[in-house]
């Protein structure tokens, strides 16, 4: 086995020459290094000019995703000894702005998910109650979709979001949908707007690229599909009981 | 280091090849299934064209069928036919992502859901078939 291996990482530094190119880096071979430490050994002992976001190498925080190989990854989870013999390209995550080499501007996902209120709206709270309680099966209608540690693979992976980039894009929809099946959350009409005009879900064709590449098995597109069967029954309920109210 | 988080504001977006769609399996597979509604569409304007001839009389009627007898729309037919077919079969296989159904705590399973469209559409087809036939 070889003790190398190369990486073709994606540069593009806007202040100094507006292009972007790939660097070829020849780093030490270790079984046991997933893709961020290579991006770490390159940083500290080959190149400190190298840009790139990562925090908790663990999964969870959702800042390290970026292509390998062409294929939306957590970098914290994609490990060298399945790339052998390289060379394994490293490019920014698709479909969004490059700031800086694999830094991506992430402000359109971020305003999306404002769009469709990602938290608990009540009619009224009542200070008397203390806690709204909740039973395991109540739980388990929306648990998988608040698994999202919106790291924005999903985006990276659908050609929808990169054909119109108004798209809102399956994260946020899974998130509105954690938020919409709590039967705490009295907010499912404040989000219908946001999610059913021309950009919402009715945009995604169900190309279903969004789950497969999930770290967290959050399976966007059924989240989608499922929005759109809602968002048809709504569409019939509203024009043959226009008195009947949804919550 | 005050303005560590103020960006140049340049940036570099990639533009989508027109040929995306042929870099990856699942993306071929869907534009497949995208091109099966010309399917439908074709079998549409067969079935007014054959209405309109319905309409015009027996001998137009009979002109109709001999002109869909020709090599290159019986072609067409099984072209079509096999696009839509195509298309049920991965549409049925989606169904239970889109469909939960619950009775209660009871959830069904994602494969009685796949089954029983396809059931549908066998009893519809059988349904239609012997209109047709008989």
């Amino acid at each position: 086995m070889a003790d190398k291996i190369t990486l073709e990482v994606f540069r593009y530094r806007p202040d100094d020459n507006s292009e972007p190119s790939f660097q070829k880096y020849m780093i030490p071979l270790q079984r046991d290094w997933v893709i961020l430490d290579a991006l770490n050994y390159i940083k500290d002992h080959i190149d400190g000019t190298l840009s790139y976001r990562w925090s908790c190498r663990m999964g969870i925080c959702g800042s390290c995703g970026m292509m390998v190989n062409e294929k939306p990854v957590l970098t914290c989870a994609a490990f060298l000894e399945n790339l052998i013999p390289g060379p394994v390209r490293i490019e920014p995550l698709e479909n969004f702005p490059v700031v800086r080499d694999l830094v991506i501007d992430m402000r359109d996902f971020l305003e999306k998910l404002k769009r469709v209120k990602p938290w608990i709206i009540r009619e009224q709270e009542d200070p008397a109650i203390e806690e709204y309680k909740q039973t395991p099966d109540q739980l388990a209608d929306f648990k998988q979709y608040s698994m999202c540690i919106n790291c924005m693979l999903c985006y990276s992976a659908c050609p929808v979001y990169g054909l119109e980039p108004e798209f809102t894009g399956p994260a946020v929809i899974a998130l509105a949908q954690r938020y919409n099946m709590d039967n705490r959350d009295h907010g499912n009409s404040a989000r219908m707007d946001a999610l059913s005009d021309e950009s919402g879900m009715w945009q995604c064709t169900f190309i279903g690229d969004c789950s497969k590449v999930c770290p967290k098995k959050v399976d966007p597109a059924g989240a989608i599909q499922r929005y759109k069967v809602h968002g048809a029954n709504t569409w019939w309920k509203n024009l043959l009981l226009p008195w009947a109210k949804d919550k | 280091m005050t303005n560590t988080t103020k960006s140049s504001g340049k940036s570099y977006k990639k533009e989508m090849p027109i040929l995306w769609w042929t870099r990856r399996t699942s993306h071929i597979i869907f534009v497949m299934r995208e091109l099966t509604s010309l399917g439908v569409a074709y079998f549409a304007i067969i079935l007014l064209l054959l209405i309109g001839a319905i309409s015009q009389g027996e001998e137009s009627y009979y002109e109709f069928i001999k002109l869909m007898k020709s090599p290159i729309l019986i072609w067409l037919s099984i072209i079509s036919l096999l696009g839509l077919i195509f298309h049920s079969v991965t549409w049925f296989n989606l169904a239970p992502k889109a469909m939960v159904v619950k009775f209660g705590k009871y959830r069904i399973p994602g494969i009685v859901i796949m089954l029983s469209n396809y059931a549908g559409w066998i009893v519809i087809s059988i349904i239609v078939g012997r209109f047709l036939l008989y």
